[in-house]
């Protein structure tokens, strides 16, 4: 990257937990993060906004469902309406698909368990803002840390995501292998993570921001947090 | 105006798998209930709104149950008019 650093603007709700880890990781993958706040309508001129991990309000209601009403949402809403790059992780992307401005939405884990381990995430589209730098098929070792990740869909919403290409990630082997001894929480063709149509707006179950430090675990965040950088840099979006 | 009580029942969608049911189910057993299946555990709200009439207050309130009190992709609701007071 060149010239200036994108801002990445990371909004913290009531309850959210990695904010301070999403913004780590943004500045360890060499952006700026701006914290923003759910009750603001303002955005700071942000070139990305990643919506972080947590329990939002407590899970009130449906996860995610009191967050994506939240204020800022209206801005967040009108900013990928108009392209920009969106990241939502886990809690994130629970909020994203309450908003509707991602398809399906979040259960509870089939086992009844809360999972946290490290998984491995087969990358299914380049067509989003964090898989751009990837290859399809490419596997990332990323944490997992969910009781309420089980992604379900209507009919008609599964079939679009599958037959538009819009499942970002499965869980899988390390190899690429999906299948059912692959899938941590049941989710519907082991799908760990979708984007929008036009590729800007991506959530996941999984933990980017947790897999960027060599020092402390597996470092699959990495490629996707440089992507998101990337595309920040390039968005005609402000 | 008056104020007209609500019940919303909130139960997730009959083709999904029902994590919160089958734990109840699991544990009816050990109390001697042998006989039960299909248990399902869904969510109860209980609200109170001010409208000039009934029909005012059903439609927001069903409007409500649409866009905030259930998700339409998992859950199906049940608006309930319980009384004016």
């Amino acid at each position: 990257m060149s010239g200036r650093a994108p801002r990445v603007g990371v909004v913290t709700f009531p309850g959210s937990l990695d904010d301070r880890d999403a913004q780590r990781a943004v500045t360890l993958m060499g952006g700026d993060a701006v914290a923003l706040w759910h009750a603001d309508h303002d955005l700071q001129g942000v070139d990305a906004v990643v919506l972080p991990g947590g329990f939002s309000y407590g899970d009130y209601l449906r996860a995610g469902a009191i967050a994506a009403r939240a204020p800022i949402m209206g801005e967040v809403v009108t900013f990928a309406g108009r392209g920009g790059p969106v990241l939502g992780i886990c809690n994130g992307f629970q909020i994203l698909c309450e908003a509707g401005l991602l398809p399906g939405a979040l259960i509870r884990n089939a086992s009844l368990r809360f999972i946290c381990r490290d998984i491995w995430l087969r990358v299914e589209t380049t067509q989003s803002v964090v898989t751009r730098g990837l290859a399809p098929g490419e596997t990332l070792e990323i944490p997992m840390k969910h009781g309420e990740g089980q992604w379900v869909a209507t009919s008609e919403q599964l079939a679009r995501v599958e037959g538009e290409g819009l499942v970002a990630f499965r869980y899988a082997s390390r190899g690429g292998l999906v299948d059912d001894s692959t899938n941590p929480n049941g989710a519907t063709n082991n799908i760990a993570g979708v984007r929008s149509e036009a590729g800007n707006v991506v959530g996941l179950m999984p933990h980017p921001e947790h897999a960027v430090d060599p020092d402390v675990g597996p470092t699959g965040g990495q490629a996707l947090l440089a992507s998101l950088l990337e595309a920040a840099l390039e968005g005609a979006h402000a | 105006m008056t104020t007209f009580t609500f019940e919303v029942l909130v139960s997730l969608k009959p083709g999904l798998s029902d994590p919160a049911g089958k734990a109840v189910e699991s544990a009816l057993p050990a109390l001697g209930w042998t006989n039960v299946t299909h248990v399902r555990v869904g969510k109860h709200i209980r609200l109170d709104v001010d409208a000039p009439d009934e029909a005012s207050a059903r439609t927001q309130v069903d409007d409500m149950a649409e866009r905030l009190l259930s998700n339409p992709v998992i859950e199906d609701v049940q608006v309930l008019e319980v009384a004016a007071k």
